[in-house]
This record gives C-alpha cells, sequence and structure tokens, in this order.
C-alpha cells in the first residue's frame, strides 16, 4: 500500500544545531500514528516540513502524493493541521473564526454555516458559538483548533500536541473523539505528543523520536519487544519486616536458573528473571516465613520504552559533552518552547 | 457525548459521499475573503477610529481657515494661480496653521505606519498566522491582502473627504468646477495614496522583521522622523563639508551643485511627495529644480496646463512607485520562505 505521508531523508538544520536528522517515515492510509519525543525532539519541525510551512535542509515530504515543499498548497487541502498553540481571532465569536477558515477553504458558501454549526456541534462547542474566541479557555480553544481541521474534510489530520492543557476528563474525551473519527471516515492522523498514556491510548503505531532522529517505530507491543524481551520480567515484592542484611536467602535464591539479579532495599526485594516465576517466588518466600504485603510484576509500557529511549539519547549526549541541565529542564519541563 | 456519534456520522455521511459543498478547489477566493475580513477588522478597531477623527480634525480645521481666507486668495491678481477656486481651498492659508497638504505630508505616514506595523506579526504573536497559512492560500496573497485593504480604506477616506471638500465648496460659493481642476486634485489624493502607500508597505516590511509590533512601530516612525528631520540636515552638512566656495565657482557649477543636493534630497519620499503635491496643487509651478536666467526670459508667469504639471511630476510618481513596489518585494522575499512557527 502507498504510504499517505512519506518523508525521505528529510533534514532540517539550524545553524549547526540538527533539529530533524534524516528522518525516514510513512505513514498509512487510515492509521492514527503517534509521534512521541521529549520536548525539543524536532516533532514540530517535521510537521511544519510536512505542510511546508518551513523548508527542509535536505530531503523530501511527500503527503497525499505531494511534495510538500515544491506544492504545499495541494497538500494544504486535503490536510488539517492543528498547530501546539492553536490561536483565534479575539474579536470574533467561534462559529466566525469557523466561517472564516470555510471560506478560505473554498467551502460552498450556501452551506457553510450549518456545517460550521454541525462541527461545532461535534467538538462539543455547539452551546457556545457566538461566544468571543478570546475568552475561551486553552481546552475550549484546543476543541476549536479540531473544529477548524474538520470543516475542510480533510484526509489527513495532523495535530500537534492536541491533548496539551485540557483537563483529564477532557483529554479522554478528546482521545476517543479522535478515535472514532479516524474510524467511521477512514481518516490518517497523525499526533505528535510527549505524553506517553494519551499515545498509548489511540494510536495504532508509535514513532519514538529523539534528538532529531526517528529511533523507533512499530505498534506498542512489538517495541516494547524489541526493547525488553532479552530481560525477561521483573517481580517486585515487599515484605511486611525489614529484610536483614545479609539476606539469607539471597545466595540459595540466585542459584535458581531462571533468577538473573536480586536487589534489596529495606523491605523491598527485586527479582529479575528469564521469564514470569512470581507464584514460585512468593510460595518460597512464605514458606519461609516472609510476611508478603504486596506483590507487583512489571509491565512494560510506553513509559519504560520511552524512559529507555531517553536513557540512552541523553548518556549519548552526556558523552558528546552536552550541557546536560539544560537538556534535563526541557525534558522535564511541562511546556514547550 | 452520546449524541456526539451520532451527529458525527451524520456529518460523515454527507461529506465522504458527495464533495458537493466544495466549491471550484481555486485558491485565488481566498484572497477576496481575506481582505473582506482586513477591512472589516479595521474598520471596527479603534485605531482606525482615532485616525479618521484626526484626518477629519485636519480637514475640517484647514478648511476653516482657506474658506475665510478664500476671498482674498482667489482676488489675488499678483498670484497667477488665484482663478482655481477649488486648488485655493486646498493650498491658501492665513499662515497661521499650515495648509491641508501640508498637514497631510505629516499625516500620511502615520496612517500607512499605524495600518501596517503588526499586519503580520500580531498575528504571529496571536498564534492565528500558523492557523491561517495551514489553509490552501498562497501566503503572497496575504500579504497582498494586507496591503491592499489597508490601501482601500484609507483610498475611501481621502477620496470622500476630497468629494465632500469639493462639494461644500460647490455649495458655498457656487463657483464652476474646472475639468483640470478635478483632474489636478483626483491626482493630489493619487500621489498622497501612493505616499501612503510607501509606508503601509515599509511597515508591513518591518512587521515581518520584528517579532513585536511595538518595534516595528517605533522604527517605522524612527524611519519617517529621521526622513523628514534629520535627513535634509545630514544632506546640507556632508554636502557642504566638500562644497568649493561659491565665489569660485561659475554659474554652470553652482547649478550643478544644487541639482545634485536637490536630487540627494529627493531620495527621501517625503520630498518627492511635497514635490509632487504642490505642482499639482499650484499649477504655476514649471520646474522642481533650478532654472537659469536663459530659461526664465520670456516666460509669462501663468499656470501650465495639466499635461505639463503631470509630466514634471512624473519622475516624482515613479520614485514613490519604486520605493513601495522595492519595500513590498523586500517584505516578500523575507515572508516567503520563512518558517511559519508560533
Amino acid at each position: 500500500m502507498e504510504p499517505i505521508i512519506q518523508l525521505r531523508n528529510l533534514s532540517k538544520s539550524y545553524g549547526t544545531f540538527r533539529a530533524v536528522d534524516d528522518l525516514n517515515l510513512d505513514v498509512y492510509r487510515g492509521e492514527i500514528f503517534g509521534l512521541l519525543g521529549p520536548n525539543g525532539a524536532g516533532k514540530t519541525t517535521s510537521i511544519l516540513m510536512m505542510l511546508g510551512l518551513t523548508d527542509p535542509t535536505s530531503g523530501t515530504a511527500h503527503v497525499c502524493g505531494y511534495d510538500a515543499t515544491k506544492n504545499p498548497i495541494a497538500v494544504k487541502q486535503k490536510v488539517g493541521y492543528m498547530p501546539d498553540s492553536v490561536g483565534f481571532y479575539n474579536h470574533m465569536t467561534a462559529l466566525e473564526n469557523l466561517i472564516y477558515l470555510g471560506r478560505l477553504n473554498n467551502l460552498d458558501e450556501s452551506t457553510l454555516k450549518d456545517r460550521a454549526k454541525a462541527v461545532l456541534n461535534i467538538v462539543g462547542l455547539a452551546g457556545s458559538m457566538d461566544k468571543k474566541a478570546g475568552i475561551f479557555s486553552r481546552g475550549m480553544k484546543q476543541r476549536l483548533g479540531l473544529a477548524d481541521v474538520l470543516i475542510k474534510d480533510p484526509e489527513v489530520i495532523i495535530l500537534d500536541e492536541p491533548t496539551l492543557g485540557i483537563d483529564p476528563a477532557g483529554v479522554k474525551e478528546f482521545l476517543s473523539l479522535i478515535k472514532t473519527l479516524s474510524q467511521q471516515q477512514g481518516l490518517t492522523v497523525l499526533l505528535s505528543s510527549h505524553h506517553l498514556h494519551h499515545v498509548q491510548q489511540v494510536c495504532d503505531r508509535v514513532g519514538i523520536f529523539v534528538g532529531g532522529k526517528l529511533l523507533a517505530q512499530g505498534d506498542i507491543a512489538s517495541l516494547s519487544a524489541h526493547l525488553f524481551g532479552k530481560e525477561g520480567a521483573v517481580t517486585t515484592i515487599k515484605t511486611a519486616q525489614l529484610v536483614e542484611q545479609p539476606w539469607p536467602l539471597e545466595a540459595e535464591m540466585r542459584q535458581w536458573n531462571e533468577v538473573t539479579a536480586i536487589g534489596i532495599s529495606g523491605d523491598t526485594l527485586e527479582f529479575t528473571t528469564r521469564h514470569d516465576i512470581t507464584p514460585r517466588i512468593v510460595r518460597h518466600l512464605v514458606e519461609k516465613g516472609y510476611g508478603i504485603l504486596q506483590v507487583s510484576r512489571k509491565e512494560y509500557g510506553l513509559d519504560e520504552i520511552y524512559q529507555k529511549y531517553f536513557e540512552s539519547s541523553f548518556n549519548e549526549n552526556l558523552n558528546h559533552g552536552k550541557s546536560s541541565g539544560i537538556f534535563k529542564r526541557a525534558f522535564f519541563g511541562q511546556h514547550k518552547r | 457525548m452520546e449524541n456526539q456519534a451520532v451527529s458525527s456520522s451524520a456529518l460523515s455521511s454527507g461529506s465522504t459521499k458527495d464533495k458537493k459543498y466544495k466549491g471550484s478547489s481555486h485558491p485565488n477566493r481566498a484572497f477576496g475573503v481575506i481582505i473582506r475580513k482586513e477591512i472589516a477588522d479595521h474598520i471596527r478597531s479603534w485605531r482606525f477610529l482615532v485616525l479618521v477623527g484626526l484626518v477629519l480634525l485636519t480637514f475640517v480645521a484647514s478648511l476653516y481657515v482657506s474658506v475665510s481666507n478664500i476671498r482674498t486668495a482667489f482676488t489675488n491678481t499678483n498670484d497667477p494661480d488665484h482663478a482655481f477656486m477649488y486648488l485655493k481651498l486646498l493650498t491658501s492659508t492665513d499662515n497661521a496653521m499650515p495648509p491641508f497638504h501640508v498637514l497631510l505630508s505629516f499625516l500620511a505616514p502615520l496612517l500607512g505606519i499605524s495600518m501596517g506595523f503588526d499586519a503580520i506579526n500580531s498575528e504571529q504573536n496571536n498564534g492565528t498566522l500558523t492557523r491561517l497559512l495551514a489553509q490552501p492560500i498562497y501566503r503572497d496573497n496575504l500579504l497582498l491582502a494586507k496591503f491592499s485593504s489597508a490601501i482601500m480604506i484609507v483610498g475611501m477616506l481621502f477620496l470622500s473627504l476630497t468629494l465632500l471638500m469639493i462639494g461644500g465648496g460647490l455649495v458655498l460659493t457656487g463657483v464652476r468646477l474646472e475639468a483640470q481642476e478635478l483632474i489636478r486634485i483626483m491626482g493630489f489624493v493619487f500621489v498622497t495614496l501612493l505616499y501612503v502607500a510607501f509606508y503601509l508597505s515599509l511597515s508591513i516590511l518591518l512587521s515581518i522583521v520584528f517579532r513585536q509590533p511595538a518595534t516595528a512601530a517605533l522604527s517605522a516612525l524612527g524611519l519617517w522622523l529621521f526622513f523628514t528631520v534629520f535627513y535634509p540636515i545630514i544632506v546640507n552638512l556632508v554636502i557642504r563639508a566638500f562644497l568649493p566656495d561659491p565665489a569660485y565657482l561659475t554659474q554652470a557649477q553652482v547649478m550643478g551643485y544644487n541639482e545634485f543636493i536637490l536630487d540627494m534630497m529627493r531620495i527621501a519620499p517625503n520630498q518627492l511627495y511635497t514635490d509632487a503635491a504642490t505642482t499639482l496643487l499650484m499649477p504655476s509651478i514649471r520646474s522642481l529644480g533650478p532654472m537659469s536666467m536663459e530659461q526664465m526670459a520670456g516666460a509669462i508667469p501663468s499656470p501650465l496646463p495639466v499635461k505639463e504639471s503631470l509630466m514634471i511630476v512624473w519622475p516624482q510618481l515613479s520614485g514613490m512607485i519604486a520605493a513601495s513596489t522595492g519595500c513590498f518585494a523586500i517584505a516578500y522575499y523575507l515572508f516567503m520562505r520563512r518558517e511559519i512557527r508560533s
């Protein structure tokens, strides 16, 4: 199948800084693709290049079969884009803002108003369509931004940090709305985020994007298998009393075939095993007279995958002598700059 | 959320099957749409009301002065232009207040700068620029729409003021309006518009260069101040530094130097405007440079025909058109390939 978004060796440099480094990416029709990465990873820059809003230093971006650099108008006719901090004309009402956008997209004037109202109804702004956009809260603006995207009836939707600044209930609603729309209308969705859980909820495939490079892509299961398959399972057990140091059972249990490592800290034991042997460990501890308060088996979600990739690129950066303080701050800061 | 699925399916069934609601896919219609919106924005803005107030005030004050003065100006037979009642309305004064066209040479830059200094950067700061340019519109259409909407508004304003003046004069005096007066006055309006256009495109250019509207406005005002106040001083200082003592020069050389000074002055757009406006409004002006005695010999102090006046100001007009186009071209160059990020 021909990919609807096709990026080939896409690079963008600002002076000596490479914001996007040799990016190759295919997104296919009808899928929801999540571009996941910390702040400053080059997600927005890549998206801008897909829309011809900035020129790549080298490489090509094809969207819907058009070259986004040479023929951005054709691309923009088919792609709906919601920027991370979408702005509206504050003196105009939500409906007026939307109608203006519809006119810019050459929508038929006679049905435009009804269509705008229908779209506002979908995104849940029907009640405030006659309010000025200037008084909208962040979440409402985000919804209006989605209405902007939907009114032009796009083939591809590109959402840059769509869940930023929406409350948890709103996020859930927003993501399920995107999912529904994608299923009903066969839309292709590309969404960027640094929020792992949001991406995990809706995306069919995920690309992990750090330091301008796409480190891995695929669905979450295959990503986690690829990364942690060799490490096996981790079982963490919390005991009722403090584990004495040195632990008498440690030498014995290290003899077990499956166990590769044992970590002890205070009242917590951590077993790293080749495969999951939690019941056996628990039984053994109970037999030896330990009171067990809590048993947990670590499962690898996007969090860990992300952390893993981030760590490796972080170390790489440290080795290259980059200022780690700035990098750290950029990562842990919630707001994007 | 319950009825959401229903309504979205209603929308999608309508949209995926037939694309009838989509008009012809011609991006040029967008140009008209942007102009309409920009004009509406301008008219509803406080800034525009203030500017209209200023222009009206100028107009009423100078008209009052010239109307009270019109009898003496009209009957002053020493002045070859005295018969042009309507031109006199615009130019005569009792020396207490500068005439209308001089006042306008101050107001026009202000008008141009204030209509354009936040054209692009305020959109960018609001995040609306990304939103706008993610739509299928040409970038130059946006620039052109910003420019033409402001020019249309200023044009309408000046045109209605001038027509008001002519109509008022007709009612008050009953003097017949000569065709050449009408042409000259319309030419004057056109020249003023060109002058506004220069400052408008300059301020649009600055609004692309500077991220903060205040910086753009200030630098545009600074440039205007430089051209009106400091530039003539600098030209005089520099020329005087290497000008030989005029006592040792032949008359032709003195003329040559004078011509050179004037040419240097004409780099400033306000000089071009003043030249053009005075020539159009005072038909007896026959040259904008120095004239020798031989050229003056035998000349009767009488008004020139319209065509001749237009011939005299033609270089000035082209200079102003070139300056505005130049600014616009630089703006276009900077904007077309720039990264749009909010």
